[in-house]
């Protein structure tokens, strides 16, 4: 059987594509940014924090890297009402990107500060500065240099993952191959373009994080 | 109104993640192999060999396994090609997998010192026989740790394959969920499922890292 492809029939759909797109970076944007700082935050208290609440972080950061994104999706979108929270399928998609990179990067960072010399954390404490004072301003941004790159990877793979919120009708890129198959029953193309779309959208994220670093971390000096 | 008890929803559950872990080790092992072949092309001599499975590697980790899932189930069958959810998942999860234990593994071969490539070479060796007689033994006793540790992302990669309709635990879950309407039970005990699946395997590949300890020996 012969297949003649035909991507032209697509452009009628471009606004469908386009707000897809808009939507998977905005998911992205926010839940990267919200999932780092909850990443930063367990990583403090794994490596530095109260006592009592490690047992905590550590359960919560090994639930979320051993279960599926899809599966944590679900549970907070259909599972939650039960529990009395509803949430809309946004809100629900963000929380659940924020909670499942927050497990990903306190792992990550927490490697970057425990790659800390301890003279640094002396050094701080010799300037009078408390502990949380130390984290902030000594430990915390060499720390975010060193695993730079590997954060940047797990931020990719988190954009890639976002396609599954179609599936809660999140109106993703996804969700607009999914819709526009259905109405013009081209898969091919339109899956095609849809991954050609993640392709792009994943080196761009990479040249966006690399361009961030370089902002964040001025001083480029060798590491060790 | 038919009643579920929670043990029918454990116990079914329990029965689609066989299915769960008959894919996780088909898609694992097909991966390892297809992985080495993979591996080989990359660091092989041959420059065009190399950048095809460069290219290989960008793509299946720079786009969503759904995506691919997608393209395998819904675009093959418009060649004429028919495709089953088993034969679409098992496909696409084994050419995901191998782009990345492809990519570990290449890691573990260029972590093996460039005298160890000059003094088989300086032994006549041919470009295979210093792979299967001196690199891989090598780089085999690095690999294991991250190796054990992608298993994880096998396993839980298997979750998309419900999407296209496969049977397995989210699948089996979501349908359970439409029966009971106890989403939070069931997609809990799920979740309780997979990490009772992937928590032994995150859990021996830190242990393994720990005992192996590859990485501060040479030092």
């Amino acid at each position: 059987m012969k297949y003649s492809f035909d991507f032209g029939g697509l452009l009628d759909y471009a606004p469908t594509i386009l707000k897809g797109i808009f939507i998977t970076v905005e998911l992205i944007v926010i839940g990267g940014i919200l999932g780092v700082l909850l990443g930063i935050a367990c990583a403090w208290v794994r490596t530095q924090g109260p006592p009592w609440l490690r047992p905590p972080v550590a359960g919560y950061v090994e639930l979320i890297r051993n279960t599926p994104f899809l599966i944590q999706l679900f549970f907070i979108f259909f599972g939650l009402p039960a529990a009395g929270l509803s949430l809309g399928e946004m809100p629900a998609a963000i929380l659940t990107i924020v909670i499942n990179l927050g497990a990903y990067s306190c792992e990550i960072i927490r490697a970057g500060i425990q790659a800390t010399p301890k003279g640094q954390f002396e050094a701080g404490a010799s300037l009078a500065m408390s502990p949380f004072q130390t984290f902030r301003h000594v430990v915390l941004v060499p720390a975010l240099q060193k695993i730079w790159p590997a954060l940047s990877s797990q931020m990719v793979i988190v954009m890639l993952g976002t396609s599954v919120c179609s599936q809660i009708s999140v109106e993703e890129i996804t969700f607009a191959a999914n819709f526009i198959q259905s109405r013009t029953f081209r898969a091919f193309e339109v899956y095609i373009l849809a991954t050609l779309i993640y392709l792009a959208l994943s080196v761009l994220l990479r040249q966006v994080l690399r361009g961030v670093g370089c902002l964040i971390f001025p001083r480029r000096r060798a590491v060790r | 109104m038919i009643t579920f008890s929670t043990w029918d929803i454990v116990s079914n559950l329990l029965l689609a993640a066989r299915w769960t872990v008959l894919l996780s080790l088909v898609a694992f092992a097909g991966g390892g192999i297809v992985g080495l072949m993979l591996l080989y092309a990359r660091i092989s001599r041959a420059a065009a060999l190399r950048r095809a499975a460069s290219v290989y590697i960008e793509l299946f980790q720079g786009t969503p396994l759904l995506m691919q899932l997608f393209l395998a189930f819904f675009g093959l069958p418009l060649l004429g090609v028919e495709v089953s959810p088993w034969l679409a998942a098992g496909v696409t999860l084994t050419l995901w997998t191998a782009a990345f234990l492809a990519e570990i593994w290449r890691g573990c071969v260029e972590a093996i010192p460039k005298g160890q490539w000059e003094a088989s070479s300086s032994l006549a060796m041919s470009f295979f026989e210093q792979l299967r007689h001196v690199i891989l033994p090598q780089a085999m006793r690095i690999a294991v740790p991250p190796t054990v540790g992608f298993s994880v992302q096998v396993v839980k990669g298997t979750a998309l394959t419900s999407i296209i309709g496969f049977v397995e635990l989210t699948k089996a879950a979501t349908i359970i969920t439409n029966a009971t309407f106890e989403p939070f039970t069931v997609y809990g005990f799920a979740a309780l499922i997979y990490f009772i699946l992937c928590w032994p395997l995150s859990k021996s590949s830190q242990i393994l890292e720990r005992k192996l300890n590859v990485a501060h020996r040479n030092h």
